[in-house]
């Protein structure tokens, strides 16, 4: 058994945690809420939740237009919002980060925006077996509209990058390599530095999908050097309906923007327009203003825990949870990297992954059945479809035991 | 809890699901149809047979699925051969109506008795994400009959 006490004193509080989380004190089917889908869309702590209140509860206004206090007041908060995310991903400038809808809005900014002008016909872009469909489809179209090449890298029966093949696919023609920071069905981590080092040795720039992994461990994107960094806020515990992406200053600079509207001008004629300065020539119409600052408040939230432990504390439940899954006849789990998060994919010879879920769903479980968006993956693994049980900072060993033993109300009913 | 789900996963359910019945693809199909459900990856292709007295000879499937849909496409291609098509698709239709209203009496419609079959898989109404499982077979076959390749659930 793993000792959770062991955790430094004050720095990691689960009990503390969970009751920042007034959903995980509800009940389902009368059971507790042992909520292990996470890595689909996170729950939100009252802080995050007061934030947002109170951005329509002390006073609500447009952003970077009024020319009155509150309307400054709440252009302060959501500009606030950007230097946390600033600070959080190490970014250099401040107009590096860009708020978008969502993840997928901002592979497709790059997509559009970036990869749309610098590719040509037989250039190549770089994906991986492990992609969510939102790190495949958009490269998809774009290949169709520009007759590219679109590269696959293999995964290992484990779940692991076969980085061997990755550097042979790697050639001059390749433009752009575009890869998952952490696979959200298997868990791996990718080996995104070394993925980076190589794709710029050979002169292709690099898109980090990061949806699963800035909750996790934390990101420099200085240190990794990658070109662009996207990521939703919904998975690190902030409101759905924003998202970042990170880019280097000196690529946004040259890019063509996005969408045309207002605030992303500095001057309109019907000639012509001339666009705003970063961040606002990708940031077209009023944004998501009480999103970008609930974003800024789980920022604030997880860093007062602190990455380092909450990943130690995930860790812990992974190995628990992993070793006790590992004992029950007929379960196999898929995704087995020696780097990976608390992310499990499971199957159970007796049952299939929907049966599973609903079966948990009554004794209380959460948590997700089918092809999380991968479906070439599952095509690759041989799956129709797994189950998913995902571990946040806020789950406990009484989630995962919880857990284990609806897997055993399955094997009554199936088995 | 377990009630529940007991009444969900009946015997029934969990024989056919596990040894589905006409579970082949002819030789030479007549008409066929994919059915789909993107949400959990359950995929099942309807194959039918239909008689210039449009009735329904020969009907089978293959595919991978959950108990729900499985066992529901198994049932529903022992009950539906040798009925008109017009029969079946009303069958289809009460069959839906049992899965989704909770007191559907279906004691004086057409086909009761092949209703009261079909009851076993009546559980589903307390679970409405599973209503799509139990009627995919049976959305695959309407379509296969009426010259449709493929369906979706979403
Ligand atoms: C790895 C990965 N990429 C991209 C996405 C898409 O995120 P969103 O739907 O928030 O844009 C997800 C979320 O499901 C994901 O897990």
């Amino acid at each position: 058994m793993i000792n959770f006490a062991d955790h430094p004193s004050n720095t990691f509080d689960i009990e503390k945690i969970r009751s920042d989380f007034p959903i995980l004190a509800t009940e389902v089917h009368g059971q507790p809420f042992a909520f292990l889908d996470s890595a689909a869309s996170a729950q939100k702590p009252r802080q995050v939740i007061d934030a947002i209140s109170a951005v329509y509860d002390s006073g609500y206004a447009n952003v970077h237009r009024g020319a009155y206090q509150l309307s400054e007041v709440v252009t302060d908060n959501y500009e606030g919002a950007r230097d946390k995310v600033q600070e959080f991903l190490n970014a250099e400038h401040r107009g590096e980060i860009i708020f978008t809808r969502n993840a997928t809005e901002a592979i497709n900014l790059v997509a559009a925006s970036y990869a749309r002008n610098k590719l040509n016909c037989g250039d190549e872009i770089i994906i991986t077996e492990m992609d969510h469909h939102s790190n495949i489809v958009p490269w998809q179209l774009l290949k169709a509209e520009k007759d590219l090449v679109l590269k696959v890298v293999p995964i290992t029966d484990a779940g692991e990058l076969r980085m061997d093949i990755f550097e042979k696919l790697l050639t001059s023609r390749t433009k752009l390599v575009s890869v998952p920071h952490i696979s959200n069905v298997l868990g791996t981590v990718l080996p995104v530095k070394r993925i980076i080092e190589l794709a710029h040795s050979s002169g292709a720039a690099v898109l980090v999908d990061g949806c699963q992994a800035v909750m996790h461990e934390s990101v420099d994107v200085r240190d990794l050097d990658c070109d662009f960094y996207a990521f939703s806020g919904h998975k690190l515990y902030g409101p759905s309906g924003i998202g970042v992406l990170y880019g280097k200053k000196e690529l946004l600079d040259a890019m063509p923007p996005y969408m045309g509207g207002g605030d992303m001008i500095n001057t309109v004629t019907f000639e012509e327009s001339t666009w705003a300065e970063l961040p606002g020539k990708f940031e077209a119409g009023t944004p998501a203003i009480a999103q970008a600052i609930g974003l800024g408040a789980a920022i604030d939230y997880i860093n007062d825990i602190g990455l380092a432990s909450i990943a130690k504390h995930e860790h812990a439940l992974l190995e628990y949870t992993t070793s006790r899954l590992s004992a029950i006849e007929g379960l196999k789990i898929i995704g087995t990297a020696s780097n990976k998060v608390s992310v499990i994919s499971m199957t159970l010879d007796c049952a299939h992954p929907h049966d599973m879920a609903t079966i948990l769903d009554r004794s209380g479980v959460a948590i997700r059945a089918g092809h999380h968006c991968a479906q070439p993956l599952m095509d690759r693994l041989g799956l129709p479809a797994t189950a998913r049980a995902s571990f946040g900072l806020y789950n406990n060993q009484d989630d995962a035991d919880q857990l284990c033993q609806a897997l055993e109300t399955v094997q009554e009913i199936f088995g | 809890m377990l009630d529940e789900l007991r009444e969900l996963y009946q015997e029934v359910i969990l024989d056919h699901g596990k040894n589905p019945r006409n579970f082949r693809r002819p030789n030479k199909p007549k008409r066929e149809a994919a059915g789909k459900n993107p949400l959990c990856g359950d995929q099942l292709v309807v194959y039918v047979d239909v008689d210039h007295n449009e009735c329904i000879v020969d009907v089978s499937f293959l595919g991978k699925g959950c108990a729900i849909s499985i066992a529901s496409a198994s049932l529903m291609t022992e009950i539906v051969k040798g009925k008109s098509i017009a029969d079946a698709k009303a069958l289809l239709d009460n069959f839906i109506k049992m899965c989704t209203t909770d007191d559907f009496d279906f004691k004086g419609e057409d086909g009761a008795e092949e209703l009261e079959r079909l009851q076993v898989l009546s559980g589903v109404r307390q679970f409405p994400v599973r209503v799509k499982c139990a009627t995919l077979a049976w959305h695959a076959l309407d379509a296969a009959v009426k010259g449709v390749e493929e369906i979706s659930t979403e």
